[in-house]
């Protein structure tokens, strides 16, 4: 006898979150070998950069703070590192799904669409966070760095509320594909790309032009990144970070909601125009 | 559940410039747009509950367009589709939670097992996972695939293998409406033996009312209670297999021939039938 699925509730619907948490890790798994490739070249990225600080001293023959010129770009490289993890896994929710042929199964599944991004988002932050502690290990087999007298709750604190401002830029960009189906993949790689230039990853924003410190401002990258490094270099305590953290959480709350509203408006675009299909 | 699980009611959907005129900046472009394309042109049909009803149409007659409407993926312009006495667009959710879906390619992680993509399917469907890695085994056994290649990742099995964990899939969920389109296109005749036999099965013993779209004439008089057939997304025929033959049984007689379903469709349509997936292009 058929019986219909079961009605929404809490329990159904965490459980449906965890569906993308699982399958996810488990493309994770299956995909180990571009993994391997992924992450050994982002272990090489972040040294790259970080030597590019132990070697400065070398390259203009002027006398700098060595150490903290590493942990500076080490922090860089760590930390965009895992906030454009967790954004470009978020917006290519659907074109992934494009990808693997399973867009329409997805979609007409008894799910709502937040439950959906939930899921995807967990597996975001848990895969970001377990790739970067990855490269952070490696890392410090290579340089000696001193965390002593660092704010380390504050920076995390830092971080913490960077991923959520991200997770709410991630939702609203993975809406382009959805809408162009390989166009949209292109511009969030490209807005990605800009979110680097603009958000002080690597140097102060401040050695930017002024109109580019203007759209810094914009960038939730900013604001952790500066945050992260009070917290870590100039051991800044809570009052100093907190309104930083405090911006950044407001730009959670308005991103997120406003994210889900633009994703819904957009699926619901894709019905009448026919492109929630594979081939868009 | 109402008697009548599926009822179409006077349902267009066109595809191209025409069907974006709900936003502003396309509506002022309206009268430069290029034509919309007519995919499913007022179609009506109901399907009672527990019936097999088959849709023939030759490619690009609005098949896939249909079934997508049905399934929630696509909105139609006008008209209003219901499942077992539910609106799709105002119970989206009820809906989705009565039907499932196989299509002609089978929709998977292919780098998954069978096992895992199932799983996943169990959760989203909100079922006992326990239970379901039980009966995914059973189920997945009672269709002809060995225990052990259950756990092997979909990518190193067969098309027709797929296919069946498509159909186990749909199973699985238990829905009182299956849509299956194409469901053995490409499939070897043993595998799409036990893919029609299975969804026999699904009707007699679990009440499971189908919705099929097939090219292929013999599944279709087989198979189906009833059938459809479409033609520039119009209804140009609704019988049995027998009821059709009978309506183009005179003509044929005058030359001495049996009718078939074929014969039926060519009169009708004009069309013979290619077996592929169908009218992408036009979606």
């Amino acid at each position: 006898m058929t019986a219909i699925a079961p009605k929404r509730s809490m329990w159904r619907e965490i459980s449906a979150s965890y569906a993308f948490v699982e399958r996810n890790f488990n493309m994770t798994k299956r995909y180990w070998g571009w993994e391997m490739v992924w992450l050994i070249y982002s272990i090489a990225n972040a040294l790259a950069i970080t030597y590019i600080g132990a070697g400065t001293e070398a390259i203009s023959g002027v006398k700098i703070n060595v150490p903290y010129l590493v942990l500076y770009l080490l922090i860089g490289s760590l930390v965009w590192g895992y906030l454009s993890m967790v954004f470009h896994s978020i917006s290519e929710v659907v074109a992934w799904e494009r990808w693997e042929g399973t867009i329409e199964y997805t979609f007409m599944a008894p799910i709502s669409r937040l439950t959906h991004l939930i899921g995807q988002t967990i597996y975001s932050v848990i895969y970001g966070l377990m790739f970067t502690c990855v490269i952070f290990l490696v890392v410090t087999l290579f340089f000696r760095l001193n965390l002593a007298g660092a704010n380390l709750l504050g920076a995390l604190a830092a971080l913490a509320a960077g991923s959520v401002s991200f997770i709410g830029f991630g939702i609203m960009a993975s809406v382009l594909p959805l809408l162009y189906p390989e166009r949209g993949a292109q511009m969030t790689h490209v807005f990605e790309a800009l979110l680097l230039l603009v958000s002080g990853v690597y140097y102060p924003v401040s050695v930017l032009p002024r109109w580019i410190q203007s759209v810094a401002r914009v960038s939730p990258a900013t604001y952790a990144l500066e945050s992260m490094r009070a917290a870590l270099l100039d051991h800044a305590g809570w009052g100093a970070l907190l309104p930083n953290i405090g911006l950044l959480l407001a730009m959670g709350l308005v991103t997120i909601p406003a994210g889900l509203f633009i994703f819904k408006r957009a699926e619901r675009y894709a019905k009448r125009s026919g492109r929630l299909k594979r081939t868009g | 559940m109402t008697e009548m699980a599926l009822d179409i009611r006077n349902v267009s959907k066109a595809f191209g410039q025409g069907n974006r005129r709900w936003l502003p900046w396309a509506r002022r472009r309206a009268a430069q747009a290029r034509p919309a394309t007519l995919a499913v042109d007022r179609v009506s049909l109901s399907v009672r509950r527990g019936e097999i009803f088959g849709i023939l149409g030759p490619n690009g007659s609005g098949k896939s367009t249909l079934i997508r409407l049905v399934s929630t993926l696509l909105e139609p312009d006008s008209g209003q589709v219901f499942v077992f006495g539910h609106d799709v667009l105002a119970e989206e959710d009820t809906v989705k939670r009565m039907i499932n879906r196989v299509s002609v390619d089978a929709a998977f992680f292919k780098k998954l097992s069978p096992m895992e993509n199932l799983i996943y399917a169990a959760r989203l469907y909100g079922l006992n996972v326990r239970e379901s890695r039980r009966r995914i085994v059973e189920i997945l056994t009672s269709l002809g695939i060995e225990e052990k290649r259950i756990f092997k990742p979909l990518e190193e099995m067969s098309r027709g293998t797929q296919q069946k964990v498509a159909i186990a899939r749909a199973f699985l969920t238990s829905p009182a409406l299956l849509l299956l389109d194409e469901p053995t296109t490409g499939l070897d005749p043993r595998s799409k033996r036990d893919v029609q036999d299975f969804v026999r099965m699904l009707r007699d013993k679990h009440d499971t009312t189908v919705l099929l779209t097939t090219h292929d004439m013999d599944e279709a008089e087989n198979l189906c209670d009833r059938i459809a057939i479409i033609n520039g997304g119009r209804i140009v025929a609704l019988d049995t297999p027998g009821g059709l033959k009978a309506s183009v049984q005179m003509g044929f007689r005058a030359v001495g021939s049996t009718v078939t379903l074929e014969d039926v469709f060519m009169k009708l349509t004009g069309k013979t039938l290619v077996s592929e997936s169908e009218e992408e292009e036009v979606a």
